[in-house]
């Protein structure tokens, strides 16, 4: 079969599986529709993987096809089709995809057991899984913008997946109204596109744009901006990024995939498929490049001094996407991606790792109150050393190799791109320095009250179920993240996907070495080869010497988070009171989200209210009610003559005839 | 001996029926205006006929006062209906019918 | 000769018109009405118009003005207020009438009509006369003549139905009326409706 035939499959699987579960939402037992839903998405893995030796089987120069089911719209010079596009990008893509979401579908199997909504979360995550195939694949624009649409939908519906709460409700609404924000950007950027070029397929729009623009011209670069707009929707890079903490409402599993592994990283996707019109617009390159340092920046620092865990995690997410959005844009189209698959593997390891540790603490997620789970739960916290040594790039484990490619690669662009070099390494150590901080805390030390328990009695604690944001009760009729989720050290399935992980984000460094082995670069090398910067390579020996740096980096940053947080546990608490201003500015995130309610959310709302009180009132109801008053009058007018007097109807009579006699008087005259 | 005049009379006894309908309450009167008019009619249709030499005009009259006759009759009829059920007898009190 | 009957004539109809007009009492009005319709008699007997005239004076005045005498009779009648409901009729319904008589006359004696000849053409002896009125109803005029006296009858059966007595009472308002059909004691008609 072809590769594209196989992609097909890959997109039909998902599909499937959702409606499957969806339509047989009684009929199915629980455990059924979770092991259909996760045998879905593995057969499409198993299917991508066949779609990747088939697109190997052909030369380099010609792994890109198209194939299309039929045309979705073909009028008035538009010619839109249902149509996917393989190429090795897409592939990878997909293969990322597909393995991650098979081994969180396994997780959730175990994790979500005894929840109320079981079936409904297989349902949308499949359908999560299809959507974002289906952005990956896509062969055009629209049918980009399409799964980009679904992916935002899925969000929502899975980061309010325990709809009775309602902070739940508002992070998922708030998340899907930054992601329209985004979604306006990509419209106009394909309508522009389409005006320019004529086309929405990638294949017509790629060949053409070199011809079509010059550099930096003013459309080009307009686009680009508007395809950034989507990306920072999506990516959660600033100022679009405040849903990206809140988002962490839904289940552990969601955060997990959605937004660690895969949504998110549809940006990248995005800048890495566009990187033809990025590298036509480089002034709008370098904006997004500034804006993903930003980004890493600032979340680093804010996930320094948050004290709950998931959202701490959350704040590694967005900076580690900075990374990845700094990598796309300066042309490091491989090792962008390259650390894509990485973060993928830990980011994923360590929700997962989190979701056991917040099951066993029945359901807290502060991290004040968690410790000595090392002790208490074994496989857990070996698997979350490993996620964690992974994120702070400890030297030899996935993390270390593929971030210190891009800032190798920026190193070798010079020029402005250095300051991208040191403030990345700059990062990197603040990396290392939250990262531990959370294992610090987590893992060594007293057992808390719940570590104890477990240690001794071997039950997982009980509580109440609580919001753990606001502490109010929780609504449980429709499922809860109660204590009845799993812990890993309890459910085969959650121990087998944590341990593909945990291997593949320590060993998955491994296949992109410098000067040794280059497999991700050069599989994706026909994707870039048109692209001017893909010619840049850092030396060997600078590569080296770049991940050395990284290396030291990276030991420090664990070496000042044991001094802070283990060493010296006073440490924290003086530092805090000594730069007070500055924790509560890191611990407010920085007032984003009080900025864009002062310029965005209130002029909205006074907005609305001026148009309920003072427009629909005065003008819409003046207008309607003016048109009333006037037929009314009017009608008043012409309905005075008829006083029901016959003597004024002759009258009336009478005055036609004469007017009538004098006018033929006068005409016949 | 004009025929002129005739016709003159004629028109002015029409416009006195005129202003006699406009002007008079009581449904008797009224039809006696219109009397009035139809006679008018007559007297210059008779004229006319004088005129041309041709009596066709004077069958017309004839026809016209079988009209008034008929028109006289189902009037009355209505006025003496009105008077049995004690209606007043005056076209202005009689406005039911208006908007 | 002629023109002193015509002017007596005249002056006798626009006597009874205004009569008509301008009398109070409704009985006083039919009685001008008669007076107007045997001046009008006399001038078609001046125009050569035998029949006409004659059917004026048995017909109209003679039927027809009894008939209204009768009813005047039955209904009696009052004088009307002197308060005019609608506004402006009073001082409209004279200019019309002028404006009519005007507008007529300069219809008449405009040039439109400059073909008419002042004396009227010589007329055959009979002209007039019953016989040819008759001739012509009979010959020309058969289907006017047909039809008048079907419009006749209907007139007729109109005005019987709309006079007869209805049953239980007359009051205000009669729809009820028709829908009630309970005994009668006696629905025979007033006497001296037919024409």
């Amino acid at each position: 079969m072809s590769a594209t035939a196989w992609a097909w499959l890959v997109l039909l699987f998902p599909l499937l599986g959702s409606i499957a579960i969806a339509v047989g939402f009684r009929a199915l037992p629980a455990r059924a529709a979770g092991a259909l839903g996760t045998l879905t998405i593995g057969l499409s893995f198993v299917c991508a993987v066949a779609a990747l030796i088939s697109l190997l089987g052909d030369p380099a120069e010609a792994r890109h096809h198209a194939s299309s089911l039929w045309d979705y719209a073909s009028v008035a010079g538009l010619d839109i089709k249902l149509g996917v596009y393989v190429d090795p990008l897409s592939v990878y893509m997909a293969l990322v995809v597909s393995g991650v979401s098979a081994l969180i579908h396994l997780y959730s199997y175990g994790y979500m057991r005894s929840d109320a909504g079981y079936r409904r979360f297989f349902s949308y995550l499949n359908f999560f899984v299809f959507s974002m195939l289906l952005l990956v694949l896509a062969g055009n624009f629209v049918l980009l913008i399409v799964g980009w649409a679904f992916v935002g939908f899925t969000s929502y519906a899975l980061i309010s997946f325990w709809y009775r709460r309602e902070t739940a409700t508002k992070a998922g609404m708030k998340a899907f109204v930054i992601n329209v924000v985004g979604d306006i950007g990509m419209v106009l950027a394909a309508f522009l596109i389409f005006r320019e070029l004529g086309s929405f397929d990638y294949g017509v729009v790629f060949a053409r744009a070199p011809e079509a623009f010059t550099t930096n011209e003013w459309t080009v670069t307009a686009i680009c901006l508007l395809l950034l707009l989507g990306v920072c929707a999506k990516s959660a890079q600033l100022p679009l990024h405040t849903w990206l903490p809140d988002a962490m409402e839904g289940p552990t599993p969601v955060s997990s995939l959605i937004h660690a592994a895969t949504m998110v990283t549809a940006g990248v996707y995005l800048i890495a498929r566009t990187h033809v019109l990025f590298g036509l617009a480089p002034t709008a390159a370098d904006i997004a490049a500034f804006i993903g340092l930003a980004t890493l920046l600032v979340a680093a620092t804010v996930a320094l001094v948050v004290t709950d865990l998931k959202r701490a995690i959350a704040y590694s997410t967005m900076s580690q996407i900075g990374y990845m959005v700094v990598g796309v844009s300066i042309g490091a189209y491989g090792a962008g991606l390259f650390h894509l698959m990485t973060h993928a593997f830990f980011k994923a390891l360590l929700f997962m790792a989190a979701g056991s540790i917040i099951a066993a603490m029945a359901n807290e997620q502060n991290i004040d109150k968690m410790s000595g789970f090392g002790k208490a739960m074994r496989f857990t916290s070996i698997t979350m050393l490993c996620g964690g040594l992974a994120l702070a790039a400890f030297p030899l484990t996935s993390g270390f190799f593929s971030k210190d490619e891009i800032l190798a690669y920026a190193g070798a662009r010079g020029g402005m791109y250095l300051i991208f070099a040191v403030l990345g390494y700059v990062g990197a150590f603040l990396t290392a320095v939250y990262t531990f901080r959370l294992i610090f805390r987590v893992l060594p030390g007293q057992p808390c009250r719940e570590a104890q328990e477990l240690i001794d009695t071997g039950h997982v604690a009980h509580g109440e179920p609580r919001n753990p944001a606001t502490g109010e009760l929780e609504d449980t009729e429709v499922g809860f993240p109660g204590p009845e989720h799993n812990i890993a050290e309890r459910s085969a399935s959650m121990r087998v996907a944590m341990a593909v992980l945990a291997f593949g984000a320590l060993a998955g460094g491994l296949i992109q070495i410098p000067g040794v082995d280059n497999v991700i670069a050069d599989f994706l090398d026909p994707v870039f080869a048109d692209s001017p910067l893909a010619a840049i390579h850092p030396s060997t020996s600078w590569s080296w010497i770049g991940l050395g740096i990284g290396a030291v980096v990276a030991l420090a940053g664990i070496a000042t988070a044991h001094w802070l947080y283990v060493a010296n546990p006073e440490a924290p608490r003086r530092l805090e009171a000594r730069f007070r201003g500055l924790h509560g500015f890191l611990l407010h995130k920085w007032y984003f989200d009080e900025a864009i309610d002062l310029l965005v959310v209130r002029p909205a709302l006074a907005v609305g209210r001026f148009a309920n009180r003072v427009f629909e009132r005065f003008v819409v109801d003046g207008l309607v009610t003016g048109t009333e008053g006037t037929v009314r009058g009017a009608g008043g007018v012409v309905r005075s003559v008829q006083n029901g007097f016959v003597r004024s109807y002759a009258l009336l009579l009478i005055v036609g005839f004469a007017g009538l006699a004098l006018y033929f008087l006068i005409a016949s005259s | 001996m004009n025929i002129e005049w005739y016709i003159v009379l004629s028109s002015l006894l029409f416009a006195t029926g005129v202003v006699g309908i406009l002007i008079r309450r009581s449904p008797m009167v009224i039809l006696l205006c219109l009397e009035l008019m139809l006679n008018a009619g007559n007297l210059a249709l008779v004229a006319f006929s004088r005129m041309v030499g041709n009596a066709q005009g004077q069958v017309f009259a004839v026809i016209v006062m079988v009209i008034a006759a008929c028109e006289v009759v189902v009037g009355l009829g209505l006025i003496v209906a009105i008077f049995r059920r004690r209606l007043p007898l005056n076209v202005d009190d009689l406005r039911e019918l208006r908007g | 000769m002629e023109a002193v009957l015509f002017f007596l004539a005249a002056i006798g109809a626009l006597g009874g018109a205004i009569g008509v007009v301008a009398l109070r009492n409704p009985f006083f009005s039919v009685l001008a009405l008669i007076a107007h319709l045997f001046s009008l008699a006399v001038l078609f007997l001046l125009l050569t118009s035998a029949f006409v005239a004659a059917a004026q004076v048995v017909v109209y005045a003679g039927a027809v003005m009894v008939l209204y005498v009768f009813v005047v009779a039955y209904v009696g009648g009052g004088g009307e207020s002197a308060w005019e409901p609608i506004p402006g009729q009073r001082f409209l319904a004279p200019l019309l009438g002028v404006a009519i008589f005007v507008e007529l006359s300069i219809a008449v004696l405009g040039s439109a009509l400059s073909a008419l000849d002042t004396h009227g053409s010589e007329v055959p002896t009979g002209f007039g006369d019953p016989a040819a009125i008759g001739r012509l109803l009979l010959e020309k005029f058969l289907l006017p003549f047909e039809a008048s006296s079907i419009l006749l009858l209907l007139a007729a059966v109109g005005a019987i139905v709309l006079a007869a007595r209805r049953r239980e009472g007359e009051g205000e308002g009669s729809s009820e009326h028709s829908a009630k059909r309970s005994e009668d004691p006696t629905p025979s008609p007033t006497p001296g409706v037919t024409a």
